[in-house]
């Protein structure tokens, strides 16, 4: 009885969160000029969390122009990805720090 | 360009031969003295190209390496102050000092597009040698784990400075 009650809230509150499709927050940390993890995947709408931990300024620049994240000293900037593709991304300050970013549509 | 690598190869290996002649690699302190002064010198390359420069990004490159250096040396002054290590001059640092004047003076009788092109391919010459020198004699000298451990984030930076260096001097031509 209980359970076949609770069906209908079930299905309401997966509906509510299904079918939206929440979009999710990604982290990627910079730490000793590593972009890490250097391989991520993630979908049009998700929001990056860009962690700089080094005391110096990056950029997450894609090599394709879809994006061109700076980064100051010690700080966290967020960023919505707008369009799909696999994406190499660079520091354009320290152009030896590379990254991909794969993004589903 | 030939010339400031060849006289920054100079100087930086009279710490090997320094060295050799001691008998001895070159002590932390010593090797803490030459980091810091090297830095010092590309942030007074740096502050000379943000006035003379013509180039936005050039002139943007030349930003990117006084703050960067700076950062870099802020770490180095937090670290041998915690290691109570003071800084010890040495004829590395004598001669890299005197080289840079030199080639800063030179420099400054240079203008527009000529000057440009002129401190970007120093910039890359400068970065190689140093990160030469950090490679082959500054990082495997160094004893203590820390100061050894800041000397290879440097390594990474300044490498980054030079392939950002030759990509801008790239785009000059």
């Amino acid at each position: 009885m209980r359970s076949g009650r609770c069906l209908p809230f079930l299905a309401v509150l997966l509906g509510a969160t299904v079918l939206p499709a929440h979009a999710a927050t990604i982290q990627i940390t910079i730490d000793n000029l590593v972009f890490a993890p250097a391989e991520v995947t993630a979908k049009v709408g998700d929001t990056i969390e860009w962690i700089n931990k080094d005391v110096f300024a990056h950029t997450a620049t894609a090599r394709n122009g879809d994006f061109d994240v700076t980064t100051p000293p010690k700080k966290t900037v967020t960023s919505v990805l707008k369009k799909a593709g696999s994406v190499e991304y660079y520091c354009r300050y320290h152009p030896n720090m590379k990254a991909v970013l794969t993004i589903a549509p | 360009m030939f010339i400031r690598l060849s006289a920054a190869i100079a100087a930086l290996s009279l710490l090997g031969s320094a060295a050799l002649a001691q008998g001895a690699k070159p002590t932390d302190p010593q090797i803490a003295h030459i980091a810091y002064t090297a830095g010092v010198l590309d942030i007074n390359a740096a502050k000379q190209a943000i006035t003379k420069a013509s180039n936005k990004d050039v002139k943007a490159f030349a930003q990117d390496m006084v703050r960067d250096h700076e950062a870099v040396n802020k770490q180095a002054l937090d670290l041998v102050k915690k290691l109570k290590v003071t800084p010890e001059d040495n004829d590395t640092s004598k001669t890299l000092s005197k080289q840079a004047a030199d080639k800063l003076a030179e420099l400054n009788k240079l203008k527009g597009a000529e000057y440009d092109k002129a401190y970007v391919a120093n910039e890359v010459a400068y970065h190689k040698a140093v990160n030469g020198a950090l490679e082959t004699q500054l990082i495997p000298s160094a004893s203590n784990a820390e100061l050894k451990s800041l000397l290879q984030t440097g390594l990474k930076i300044f490498q980054g400075h030079q392939q950002h260096a030759e990509q801008v001097a790239a785009k000059l031509k």
